[in-house]
């Protein structure tokens, strides 16, 4: 079996902003580096529309291009990107295996950049109706509620940004929010407010998603009354947050309470030559601008830790 | 090869079909559709006559994803008999896929 492990100085896990950049920084500098993602080089990015805050794009820039783009030229480079995925992790100073669905790989420095996926309401009916009225992505799905009425769960960032998306198909965009203002930023807040198909619901959450076939409804309480009320829609959208991708070092690093993973300053996580970046790290801001810059900093530092051996 | 199906040859191709399939509701615009297309490609290059791998364009063929239900893309459903026996929905590793498409022979 031991000669069956395929052996490189660094492997990268996931191929959105943060993996890709480090990836261009270490194949830059000559180092024997593969980076493993389970699935074409993307991540959450391809749910966005339209990149408006990444520096350098004036007109703003589709996330599937600025992506295309970072991979180009991490390939440029020299970047070996394999489409795997990783099952399981089996971390020691002497020692790090990667084990994926068909293989297995021994590194010696390992940088996680998996990122995260939307979370979950947690509520009754959510499962069920999955594909059938919720939706977690209102870039993929908003075209196929056209004239229809949707709710739109959160107050952040995201939450704002697809409502504002969801109004150029739907009929009507409630956005539901469990406070009585916004966390979103200002400028997205104005945007949001000037639309007239969006109507603002203030301290409320759902309960229940109802529908048989499909969504129909969505039964919400006020939290300051706890009154229950059913609003008729047919498609709700949930972006109240992110569930890190940190199954696969649950009990092997430390993670904060949310499951994020925990790092210095250099992005070095509890486990010495293990280094993660991007969404999947604990942290402020979840950015690509802020994926890129750890993406960068972990490939240095990892760089680093291989010196030192 | 991947074979593009419309709401015209969906059923010739999909239902009247002698083997099992897959069929990949996508579009040009979903980026998740972008992450599992290539999947879908390496797919049809190894189950080329085991399991027919097609996909359809839900902006270019309106008929077939609201027969289907359509209301998320990427949608895989799988064919068998010309039944539908599974749906997924959202993009997936390729050997999760493989594992549902062997199921299928």
């Amino acid at each position: 079996m031991e000669a069956d492990i395929i052996k490189r100085d660094l492997i990268i896990v996931g191929a959105g902003p943060a993996g890709l950049t480090a990836g261009l920084y270490v194949a830059r500098a000559k180092l024997d580096v593969l980076l493993l993602e389970k699935l074409a080089p993307g991540g959450q990015v391809l749910l966005t529309d339209m990149v408006e805050n990444y520096p350098g794009f004036p007109e703003g820039i589709s996330g599937f291009e600025l992506i295309d783009r970072i991979k180009q030229q991490a390939e440029k480079f020299g970047l070996e990107i394999l489409a795997n995925e990783v099952t399981s992790l089996s971390l020691s100073p002497e020692k790090k295996l990667v084990t994926t669905s068909n293989r297995q790989y021994m590194a010696k420095a390992i940088i996680l950049a998996c990122g995260a996926f939307a979370r979950k309401l947690g509520i009754e009916g959510e499962e069920l109706l999955t594909g059938k009225g919720v939706s977690y992505c209102a870039t993929c799905d908003g075209p196929f509620y056209r004239n229809l009425d949707v709710a739109v769960i959160g107050g952040g960032d995201t939450a704002v940004q697809e409502a504002i998306f969801l109004a150029k198909f739907a009929n009507r965009v409630y956005l539901i929010h469990r406070r009585d203002k916004l966390r979103a930023t200002k400028i997205l807040q104005d945007r949001a407010m000037a639309e007239k198909k969006i109507e603002f619901i203030w301290d409320t959450v759902p309960v229940r998603i109802i529908g048989e076939e499909s969504v129909e409804a969505v039964e919400l309480r006020n939290v300051r009354t706890d009154n229950l009320f059913q609003l008729p829609v047919q498609g709700v959208f949930v972006f109240i947050g992110y569930t890190p991708n940190s199954n696969i070092v649950k009990n092997i690093l430390c993670l904060d309470k949310n499951g994020f993973i925990e790092t210095d300053n250099d992005m070095q996580t509890s486990e010495p030559g293990v280094f993660a970046a991007g969404d999947i790290r604990s942290k402020l801001l979840r950015q690509i601008s802020t994926a890129v810059g750890e993406g960068a900093t972990a490939a240095f530092a990892a760089e680093r830790y291989l010196d030192s051996l | 090869m991947v074979m593009h199906v419309t709401d015209q040859s969906f059923d010739e191709e999909i239902i009247n079909s002698d083997i099992p399939a897959l069929v990949d509701f996508w579009a040009e615009w979903c980026g998740p559709c972008r992450m599992v297309g290539p999947v879908i490609d390496e797919l049809a290059n190894e189950y080329a006559g085991k399991v027919k791998i097609a996909k359809v364009n839900v902006d270019d063929n309106r008929q077939i994803p609201a027969r289907f239900g359509i209301r998320n893309i990427p949608t895989m459903i799988l064919f068998k008999n010309g039944q539908p026996v599974q749906t997924i929905i959202g993009a997936r590793p390729k050997e999760e896929l493989a594992k549902e498409l062997d199921k299928l022979l």
